[in-house]
Formats: structure tokens, C-alpha cells, sequence
């Protein structure tokens, strides 16, 4: 369905990539957020509580991150969509209502503009070391979808994606810009209304007393209700039956838990996201993400210039790894580079999927600012060798 | 006659004895016998008494009992307490 | 051995009948304060679809699981902003916080005192058993001094916390402590609150015999209701910082706190309208027809 015209700031903008992801989500339907001050995430939140009053709902600034992570969720089945926004040490606080989230399948938004870590860290430089606690941060066994931008203008489509993709999934799904894609400022086109495509909350169609809480559609997801309409449901963080009801044996766990895994993992095909060129005939593919991925594509240029055919494969999506796709790519490449900004995070996830196949050269930074080409190319160039 | 009756869920109560102890008319007593889980639950000694104040009703943890009056019609006689 | 019932118990259709009989121990008293709360709540004549309880983990945090409500068991000491969430996203939603002393006052201290500090309009029943029951009767903030927990074998030695105080002092709009023996009364403060906008709390002291009576060798359920008839005094209205509870002091009760206060919502439409003007856009509440 088309998005609502309220919230769309349609026209050319030049905005940095926490404006532009706070027009995203507004242009998403969007409707509640909350959160903390947290550099170098606050202006998203700055923007939208100056935007919301104007459009049509609420932003509470709260206490703190737990607070905020919590109160998108209440927002959420009160019937809004929600976010929240964040980095490093606020994404630390916010894992148990992560987890919390994927449990009681609640549809909503987490943003980290990560930035150097760990513990305090760097507050106002970038970093990309929060992916592997993107993805298992919270305890227990979940899936999550993980986006990341690497411009502002994607910092605005991909904040609508995120968001049609959690009431698709009904899962939290984790936006992870970075510092320097958070504070970049470029154009950002924003189509009209009708062209923005917004997926609209899975509500149920059955009436009170024909409606289980958690019974799976075909594809794994079940319906929602909110407070308020008269479903008298029952939601818990406790391991819960169809009908939310506590059931704490193993195998109401196991027929839950591993439902909410495979929700997400039999998506993989329609959950891959990658922007690739010359992948066809590589002989070297640099895998990227963020803001890395712009440097790494004049460390592509000089190489091909010097003849190595490097394919670029920038993940868009990196949660769910894109399993098959880069096993498929491992087959034909004689080794990946994979630089980012940490110390070899998903680098490792491109090694588990080559399985030998072909070699996976990291090209780390400790944080706090972005690499130099030279190093990536010099990496492509010792990967083609 | 009785003003008032109980009606008690054996199966849900815990024998924790509020309603014995709160009725204000001393209408209950813990009974001799077990429910399933082993507990004794009230059962009614002085049913003349009951009022239907339903003050059992609002002590009662377990939802297991609750007071209710009887209204008066012509013809209409008081279910026995059994 | 029952009447044959031609009469339901008018609070049965507010149960979840289905999972009957409960997890509560003999003697506790939370399934006593549901009671209350449902008589109230049907006494209000409230449209129950739009009655929304949120509960946070603990004993008293099952209370979401048992009653007929759209209910909330969100992770520990988290209600409050949960409820917050719920409550400014759907504004004509009447949100009840149903948790325990150590989820509301322990992990939860600094989400009750920014909700009352704005006062958000939002019911707090605070059961307060002066232990951590369901993980096995660890040390409560509320545990008295001296008193005997499993992370206090020794008795406890920490002072403990005047609840009605604090949340009076965070700026809670109402404040009423009772007991569960005081059934009536705590009925009648529950309707209170429940005609009542602003953030309003209420602390019931209830017996929990299996861990906290049973270490304090002070009896059962049916010992700690006769004890608080014995130790009670109502003194409505008295200041909260003089009620503080100790190990076998008196226990007052009452309501201290019913005062008048611009609650979150009103607070947030007059000063976004006042600036905005025609420009101001309310929450358009998703699900209200």
C-alpha cells in the first residue's frame, strides 16, 4: 500500500543520514518513537520529535535505553509503528528488549549509528564493530534482519525497507548505519507519497474468539491484534504456546523456537540484499557495508585499472548472512576481501560460508575512522596474486 | 431461613482458610476431606447464618468460593448447602 | 458440596478460567488483590476491551497471565515504560501496571519515579510481598531490617524502602497503601484510581507465607492476615515520609495522596498545541473507531 501523505517529505533534499533515516521512517508510517540522547545517533530523534508534532503522533524522550526500547513495543500493540534510535553503549542496553521483540514477534525498528567501541569508546567517530552483536546480542536463539545504508539517501529507502520488512517478518529488524553515513550530508530525493511503498501491520481478520495470538500463517508468521479491539490476547516473554499462554517445556521450545528461526532463514533468498557489479568474471570480490563499501569502490577502480577483474558485492542486507549467495560467489572467485571497520566481523562470516573455497583476506580498522583505498586495494591486490 | 448462600470451586482451593477465618458469621469450617491436590477445602457449617455478604468471595485467593443472596420470590426456597 | 449455582461468580468472567487453578501458594494473598481489582474494575462499568494490564516478572507479574484483559508480561521491571508506550499510543486505552515490589521499586526504581515525575496516566498496584518470591526469597528494597532472606541469611541489614514516599516525592498523583486483609478498602482505592487521571499507585502489603513468613517464622497466610489486622492503623492523609514499614511495627494504612496534577497527555497537547497552533497534528490513535 502507498504511504501516508502526512508523513512524506517529498522533494529534493540535502540532509545528513540521521535526518534522512528520520524522514524514512515517518515516510514508513512511523508514528511513535521513543528514545536517549546518544551521539552520534541524537539529531534522528532531534528531527522527529520537531517533525512528529506536525504529522500526527508521539515522541517521548526516555529515562533511558531500556525504557525506550520497550516503550516502541507498547506503542507497537497499541497499534502504532515504532522505533527507536541508538549506538553502541545504548545498544547494549537495549538487547534484553531485543530479544524480547523476536520473542513475542513485535514488529519494530532499532537504529545504531554505530560508533567506536568498546564500552564508551569513540562517541563521535565511526565504526562498524556492533554487527556480530547485532545479530547475537540478545540471549537465546533468534534470527534478525540487519540493514546498512551507506548514504543518506539509502539512509531514507532502506529505513522504509526496514520497516516493511519487521511487519513482514513481525520481527525487530536492526538499522545499522554508521558515524560517518549518519553525519554525511547529501542529496536525498524523496518521491511522492504513492511511490513510496509502505507494508502495512499483518492484522488479523478473524474475529475475537476465532484468534490465536500465535498461529502461523503459511509462511511461519502469525497474525497481530492490539490492545484495545477486544482480542483479550495474552503476550509473554515466557516460552508460549499458539495461544500465548506460558508453556515452559521442551516442546512448546522447540516447536517455538525453532519456528521463529526458520521464519527468517526460509526467507534467505528474499532477504538477500546486494548491490553488485562485476561479479560475473571476478577473480577477486570485495565484500562491504556501510560506509566502508564507498571506499572500497576506488579500491575496485584502481584495481581493475591495473587489471584484476574485482567483482563488488556490498551487502545490504547482512542479517540473515547471505548464505547461499556468497557460497554461490565462492565457487567462481579466488578469494574475497573484506574490509570494514572492525576487527574482522563479518569477515568471518564470509570465511564460514566459502568453506575453503576460496580464500577471505579481512582488511581491518580499529574504529574511528575509515579506511584509506590504498589499503583495500593493496588487499585485492595480494588476493589476486 | 438463609439470606445468603456459597457456592465453592473444591478444585481450585488451596485450603488457605480466609474464608473461614473472615466469614463474619462463622458459616464455614475446613472440611475432613481432600480435593485432588490435597487440600481440604471449606465446606459450609451454619448456613443459617450466611448473609451473602460475599466476604469469602473477596478474600479468597484461589477464586475457589464466593457469597451470593438469596432473592426472595414466592414460591422460591433456598438450595440446600449439601 | 456446593449450591448448585444458578449464580456465577461475577468475577469469573473476568478470569482466564481455562488456567485454573493458578500458580500462587496457599496462603498468598496476590490472588486476593485480583479479586479486589476485578470487583473494582466491573464495579466501574468500564468497557473491559479497552482495559489493558501490563505486568512485569515476579510472582505478582503473573497476574497478566489470569485475567481476561489484552495483557502485557513484559521483562522484569519494565512495565511502566511498556505501559508508557502503550498508554501514549493509545490514549483511551486504561492502562493498570500489576507488578512486584522489587519489579517496580529494585530494577524498575527509575521507571516508576520518570512516570510519576510526569505525572503519565497510568494505575500502579504495587504488591508488596518484602521479597523477591518467585526466585526463591532473595532481599527485596522493601525487606525489613533484620529480616531473614537467602542472599540475607544473616538478616538483612540494608535499609529498606518507603514506597508510598517515594512515589509520592517522584509525583504520583495518587498514593494508598492497604493489606490484603484489607479487602474492602483496597477494592474502593482500586475504583478510585480507576475514575482517576494521572499516574496513581498503590501498595498492598500481601503475605507471602512460603518464603518470607516461613524464613521470619512469623506462620502462615492465614497468621500474616490476622497479623496485619492486629498491626494496621488507617491514618488517611498522614504524611507518607512517617509511614515507613518495619519488621513488626505498626502498618499504616490508608490513602495518603489523592491531589490533582496536569497528567502526561494534557501537559504534551498544551504546549505542542499552544506552540503550534493549527499546525498541530494529535496522535491519531490506530485502533480507536
Amino acid at each position: 500500500m502507498q504511504a501516508d501523505p502526512r508523513g512524506v517529505l517529498t522533494g529534493v533534499h540535502f540532509l545528513d543520514g540521521d535526518h534522512a533515516c528520520c524522514e524514512g521512517a515517518l515516510a514508513a508510517g512511523a508514528r511513535f518513537a521513543a528514545g536517549y540522547p546518544i551521539t552520534p545517533s541524537t539529531e534522528v530523534v532531534e528531527r522527529f520529535a520537531a517533525r512528529i508534532p506536525t504529522v500526527g503522533g508521539t515522541f517521548i524522550q526516555m529515562e533511558d535505553e531500556l525504557a525506550a526500547s520497550i516503550a516502541i513495543q507498547g506503542a507497537v500493540w497499541a497499534g502504532a509503528k515504532a522505533f527507536t534510535v541508538t549506538s553502541g553503549p545504548g545498544f547494549s542496553l537495549m538487547m534484553e528488549h531485543i530479544g524480547f521483540a523476536a520473542m513475542t514477534e513485535t514488529p519494530c525498528v532499532f537504529v545504531n549509528v554505530q560508533r567506536g567501541g568498546p564500552s564508551t569508546g569513540l562517541p563521535t567517530l565511526p565504526a562498524q564493530a556492533d554487527m556480530m552483536q547485532a545479530r547475537w546480542g540478545s540471549h537465546g536463539d533468534y534470527e534478525i534482519i540487519a540493514l546498512c545504508p551507506n548514504s543518506p539517501q539509502e539512509c531514507f529507502d532502506l529505513t522504509v525497507r526496514a520497516f516493511n520488512l519487521s511487519e513482514e517478518y513481525r520481527t525487530p529488524v536492526m538499522f545499522m548505519m554508521d558515524e560517518c553515513v549518519g553525519h554525511m550530508t547529501e542529496k536525498v530525493v524523496i518521491p511522492p507519497a504513492e511511490q513510496v511503498e509502505v507494508y502495512p501491520r499483518r492484522h488479523t481478520h478473524r474475529p475475537p474468539g476465532a484468534y490465536k495470538p500465535y498461529e502461523p500463517e503459511a509462511d511461519l508468521v502469525p497474525e497481530m491484534a492490539h490492545a484495545g479491539e477486544g482480542y483479550r490476547f495474552h503476550i509473554t516473554g515466557l516460552t508460549h504456546d499458539e495461544w500465548g499462554y506460558p508453556g515452559m517445556n521442551v516442546p512448546t521450545q522447540d516447536r517455538l523456537v525453532r519456528r521463529l528461526a526458520q521464519k527468517i532463514r526460509a526467507a534467505e533468498d528474499r532477504l538477500t540484499i546486494v548491490d553488485e557489479n562485476g561479479v560475473e568474471d571476478a577473480e577477486v570480490a570485495v565484500v562491504s557495508y556501510g560506509i566502508t563499501s564507498r571506499v572500497a569502490e576506488r579500491a575496485i577502480e584502481m584495481a581493475r585499472q591495473r587489471g584484476v577483474k574485482t567483482g563488488r558485492c556490498r551487502l545490504i542486507g547482512v542479517w540473515p548472512f547471505p548464505d547461499r549467495h556468497l557460497k554461490a560467489l565462492a565457487a567462481r572467485v579466488k578469494a574475497f576481501v573484506v574490509p570494514e571497520i572492525n576487527l574482522g566481523q563479518i569477515a568471518r562470516e564470509v570465511e564460514r560460508v566459502a568453506g575453503g573455497a576460496a580464500r577471505t583476506i579481512p582488511v581491518t580498522h580499529a574504529g574511528g575512522g575509515v579506511h584509506h583505498p590504498q589499503e583495500i586495494f593493496e588487499a585485492i591486490m595480494e588476493a589476486a596474486r | 431461613m438463609a439470606k445468603g448462600n456459597v457456592t465453592i470451586n473444591v478444585e481450585r482451593c488451596k485450603g488457605c482458610a480466609f474464608c473461614v477465618e473472615f466469614c463474619p458469621t462463622k458459616v464455614l469450617a475446613l472440611s475432613s476431606a481432600f480435593n485432588s491436590k490435597g487440600y481440604h477445602p471449606p465446606h459450609v457449617v451454619a448456613l443459617e447464618k450466611c448473609s451473602g455478604c460475599d466476604l469469602c468471595g473477596m478474600y479468597c485467593p484461589d477464586f475457589a468460593i464466593f457469597g451470593w443472596r438469596i432473592k426472595e420470590a414466592p414460591g422460591q426456597e433456598a438450595s440446600d448447602a449439601g | 458440596m456446593s449450591a448448585l449455582p444458578e449464580v456465577i461468580n461475577p468475577v469469573e468472567p473476568f478470569l482466564r478460567t481455562e488456567r485454573m487453578p493458578h500458580i500462587w501458594c496457599p496462603g498468598c494473598g496476590i490472588g486476593t488483590t485480583v479479586n479486589c481489582f476485578a470487583r473494582a474494575l466491573l464495579e466501574s462499568k468500564r468497557n473491559l476491551d479497552r482495559v489493558a494490564i501490563v505486568s512485569g516478572i515476579g510472582c505478582s507479574g503473573r497476574v497478566a497471565g489470569y485475567v481476561k484483559l489484552d495483557s502485557f508480561h513484559t521483562t522484569h521491571g519494565r512495565a511502566i515504560p511498556f505501559a508508557t508506550g502503550l498508554k501514549l499510543a493509545n490514549p483511551s486505552l486504561e492502562v493498570v501496571v500489576y507488578s512486584g515490589d522489587g519489579d517496580l521499586f529494585a530494577i524498575g526504581g527509575n521507571h516508576l519515579i520518570h512516570a510519576a515525575r510526569r505525572n503519565i496516566d497510568i494505575k500502579v498496584i504495587c504488591v508488596n510481598n518484602l521479597i523477591y518470591a518467585m526466585t526463591g526469597g532473595q532481599t527485596a528494597p522493601t525487606t525489613p531490617f533484620t529480616a531473614i532472606t537467602t542472599t540475607a541469611p544473616y538478616g538483612c541489614y540494608e535499609p529498606s524502602f518507603n514506597l508510598c514516599a517515594l512515589a509520592e516525592s517522584a509525583g504520583a498523583s495518587y498514593v494508598a497503601r492497604w493489606t490484603t486483609f484489607h479487602v474492602r478498602q483496597l477494592t474502593k482505592s482500586m475504583s478510585e484510581i480507576l475514575r482517576k487521571r494521572g499516574f496513581c499507585f498503590i501498595e498492598v502489603l500481601s503475605p507471602c507465607p512460603t518464603l518470607y513468613q516461613r524464613r521470619n517464622k512469623m506462620g502462615d497466610g492465614l497468621d500474616t492476615m490476622k497479623y496485619y489486622k492486629e498491626k494496621s492503623k488507617v491514618r488517611h492523609g498522614a504524611p507518607t515520609g512517617e509511614v515507613a514499614l518495619t519488621k513488626d511495627g505498626e502498618i499504616a494504612v490508608g490513602k495518603f495522596v489523592d491531589r490533582e496534577r496536569p497528567d502526561y497527555m494534557e501537559l504534551m497537547r498544551g504546549r505542542l498545541a499552544d506552540q503550534l497552533g493549527e499546525r498541530y497534528v494529535e496522535m491519531e490513535c490506530p485502533v480507536c473507531h
